[in-house]
């Protein structure tokens, strides 16, 4: 049996990878990708402790958040879209219109 | 300490309707008597007045039955603060009764006598509406004298000292919008406001007793303060000689003494009744009262029974020169008023005080006759002129119109007279012993009894006087024999002026004698004057008044007739009256003839005949540097100092200053608007600055939450 701290150490390495690609990258896709890996690296811990303390609730929430992430996904894509539409160009750091 | 407890029987329940009848008398007038006629409200106040009288003899009655027991009858809680129990009780001996009867018995005659004149003055003054105040002034002043002398307490009396004073100036202002002769002016108010500052510098003095009575001896209450004296006496004598000044000041103010005596030639202003009642009988027979009153007191200081006597005797001398030189009827009675006071007072100090109570009410008969009769005598020359007058008024315009009559002030009748006629001005009299019997033989009865010839009621009582002070001081009898001479002549004078020799004027010769109403309570009084003697008959057995007194204040023995006194007073009183008419009786006066005194006695006379300008003396010493004062104190003191300099400069100048230039442009303009702008400012140019934050980018929002979360874990986990 594959002890739990691996399993840590490998969601806490996704989830660093995760931040790092929505700091740094500009393409809101790659960003969403990013999210998205961060959101698993959750989902790998949640099963990981679930397994170890034999319980359910841990694998449950991650239908959870693996609903939560779709749903997230089908709004931002959407919003994507409409911005593609608006400004031709879905650099991130164009929009900034909501600056103080 | 009540000896209540002792004596049951008698009328002493009926003492509080002394007070309470002539308030009830009063009320009644004040409230019905614009719907009464004359006679009714005179009747219900004269009945008022008579009830209080009976109520007197009955307790007097109880007080002889009782054998001269002091009684004091509750009647009303009046101030109880702490150990201070100030209560209205009424105090029956034989000193009190014997006031309560001279008041209400001359005080119901003078009532009576007063519907008849006063009938007449409200119409020859057209203020018919005068009539009903008149006799509430009346029986309010018989209520407060009966307060003063049935009082129970220092206190007490103070009370009614204080309301027979503002009923005398109330009276004495009566006709307060003329002057005596009804000419418009404020002469008459200002006789009253005269009498009434006097009588407050009196009352100061009075005040001043009272305190220091209540501070060293603890009690207002008569037996308490005449137990509690001696030892005082004894341990600090000034205490009672200052309480006895203090109170011979008042003394001084109340019974017209040196040098408070100015305001009672002044308060003949009032109609002729109240100078009779207030200012001959009664009011002002307060003063020997008070001092007959505190005899316990007095008699342990001789020093003050001394000045007490010396003040007496030299207001009796003093007074009695100044009648000499007055051509006012009322003003010589005035001055003889305060010249007979000045023997009772001197009398009192001597410790006489049989004597000074047996003066006090033959005075009381025979002055109360003397001034009604006066009264009569104006009112005769009233009518006389008034009769004349209309007369030659019709003679000259047959169809006379009549005359609108201002009333006030107005001297409506004769306003086409030159000159306003005098009809108290004995030089304006003469031979009235004609047109006036009645009036005239009264008033021989009252010059003599008052001149001190035998057997007269004066001749006794002033000779108890003259026998004690030749026995204790020789001083006093001195004075007081000069003024007996003075006195006998100064009425020999009035008498030759007034009822002897030719009428002088037309109204004299018209003159028309009074009505029954008048003249019938003067017979009384006449009465009262020959026989009053009978009271105090100085032989063996005869002291009834002694030792009626004596039950109060202690007995003394009865001096017998000294003959050697007597007759010396009688036959200087002979002697004055036979010069008075050698100068006035032989040659009798013509009109406009100067007084023939005049000539022989120059400035002398001029001194008597100015009241030897005591009036002008206290306008040069008090009056001026009085005003002088106070105008000081109001322009310097007041206005530049307190208004300009204080108010205006220091207060409202630091005010301004504080405010415009401390307040307003450092502390608000400098302080609070610097702080408050540069509080705005910083918030301004923080939020600018931290605006920043928000740049739009998502990236760095992103890195925000990311810092954060690692700062709170970060804490959590080193925590």
């Amino acid at each position: 049996m594959v002890p739990v701290n691996y399993y840590v150490i490998l969601s806490a390495i996704l989830f660093t990878i995760g931040a790092l690609g929505v700091l740094s990258r500009r393409n809101p896709l790659i960003i969403f990708m990013s999210i998205e890996l961060m959101l698993n690296s959750a989902n790998l811990a949640f099963v990981a402790f679930a397994s170890v303390y034999k319980t359910f609730s841990g694998q449950i929430f991650v239908f959870f958040v693996i609903a939560v992430a779709a749903a997230e996904v089908a709004v931002g894509l959407a919003l994507i879209v409409e911005i593609f539409k608006a400004k031709k160009n879905i650099n991130i750091d164009e929009m900034n219109s909501m600056k103080g | 300490m009540h000896l209540s407890e002792t004596v049951t029987s008698g009328f002493y329940f009926l003492a509080p309707g002394l007070v309470l009848v002539p308030v009830l008398g009063l009320l009644i007038n004040a409230i019905f008597g614009r719907n009464f006629s004359e006679k009714v409200v005179g009747t219900v106040a004269s009945l008022a007045s008579g009830t209080a009288f009976v109520i007197s003899v009955l307790l007097a009655y109880s007080v002889a039955v009782n054998h001269g027991h002091a009684v004091s009858v509750p009647f009303a809680e009046w101030i109880h603060i702490g150990d201070l129990k100030l209560d209205w009780t009424f105090r029956v001996d034989s000193l009190s009764t014997t006031m309560m009867l001279v008041v209400s018995g001359v005080g119901t005659l003078i009532h009576i006598y007063a519907i008849g004149y006063m009938h007449e003055d409200v119409r020859f003054k057209h203020e018919e509406g005068r009539f009903t105040r008149f006799f509430i002034y009346l029986n309010l002043f018989i209520a407060a004298m009966m307060i003063l002398v049935s009082g129970d307490s220092y206190l007490m009396l103070f009370v009614g000292w204080e309301g027979v004073g503002l009923c005398s100036f109330l009276l004495i202002g009566f006709w307060y919008e003329m002057d005596t002769l009804a000419r418009p002016s404020w002469a008459n108010s200002n006789a009253a406001k005269k009498a009434f500052i006097t009588n407050r510098v009196g009352d100061f003095g009075f005040l001043m007793a009272g305190f220091l009575m209540f501070w060293h001896l603890g009690s207002f209450q008569f037996d308490e303060v005449f137990a509690a004296a001696p030892a005082i006496a004894h341990e600090s004598p000034w205490i009672i000689v200052a309480i006895t000044l203090f109170m011979l000041v008042g003394v001084a103010g109340k019974s017209a003494q040196i040098p408070l005596y100015i305001w009672l030639p002044d308060a003949m202003a009032g109609p002729t009744p109240v100078s009779a009642l207030i200012h001959a009988a009664t009011m002002v027979t307060a003063g020997v009262y008070l001092i007959t009153r505190s005899a316990s007191i007095y008699t342990l200081v001789p020093q003050a029974q001394y000045i007490v006597a010396m003040v007496g005797a030299c207001t009796a001398l003093f007074a009695a020169t100044i009648a000499v030189g007055q051509y006012d009827i009322k003003k010589v009675l005035a001055y003889s008023t305060i010249s007979q006071l000045g023997f009772m007072v001197a009398a009192v100090g001597m410790g006489a005080y049989v004597a000074g109570m047996f003066h006090l009410i033959t005075h009381a008969f025979f002055k109360a006759l003397l001034f009604l009769s006066a009264g009569s005598v104006i009112l005769g020359l009233e009518r006389g002129h008034h009769a004349h007058a209309h007369h030659a008024h019709h003679e000259e315009k047959p169809k006379g119109k009549k005359k609108v009559e201002s009333g006030h002030g107005s001297h409506g009748g004769h306003d086409d007279h030159e000159e306003v006629f005098d009809p108290g001005d004995m030089r304006n009299m003469g031979g009235l012993r004609k047109t006036m019997p009645v009036t005239f033989w009264l008033y021989m009865i009252g010059t003599l009894a008052l001149a001190g010839i035998f057997p007269f009621a004066g001749f006794w009582s002033k000779d108890e006087i003259l026998l004690d002070a030749s026995l204790h001081f020789t001083s006093v009898y001195g004075q007081l024999t000069v003024a007996a001479f003075f006195t006998a002549f100064y009425m020999g004078r009035q008498i030759w002026m007034v009822f002897f020799g030719e009428a002088r004027t037309d109204a004299a010769k018209h003159a028309q004698e009074s009505p029954k109403v008048m003249t019938v309570p003067l017979m009384v009084l006449a009465a009262l004057s020959v026989a009053g003697g009978a009271l105090n008959l100085p032989f063996e057995g005869f002291h009834n008044l002694g030792h009626w007194l004596g039950h109060t204040l202690g007995e003394v023995e009865g001096l017998p007739l000294n003959l050697q006194v007597a007759g010396i007073s009688t036959a200087l009183a002979l002697l004055a009256i036979f010069i008075s008419w050698l100068i006035y009786g032989r040659n009798p006066l013509k009109a406009g003839q100067i007084d023939p005194l005049k000539k022989p006695l120059g400035f002398v006379f001029t001194g008597m005949e100015n009241k030897w300008f005591v009036d002008e003396g206290y306008g040069v010493l008090i009056l001026t540097p009085f005003k002088k004062l106070s105008q000081f104190l109001a322009d310097v003191i007041d206005w530049r100092f307190w208004h300009d300099f204080v108010h205006d400069t220091v207060i409202a100048g630091t005010y301004n200053w504080l405010s415009e230039v401390v307040l307003s442009r450092y502390a608000d303009q400098k302080g609070i608007d610097t702080f408050f702008n540069s509080w705005g400012s910083f918030t301004q140019w923080l939020s600018g600055n931290v605006r920043r934050i928000q740049n739009g980018f998502v990236r760095s929002y992103a890195l925000s939450v990311l810092l954060g979360v690692v700062l709170i874990l970060g804490y959590l986990i080193l925590k």
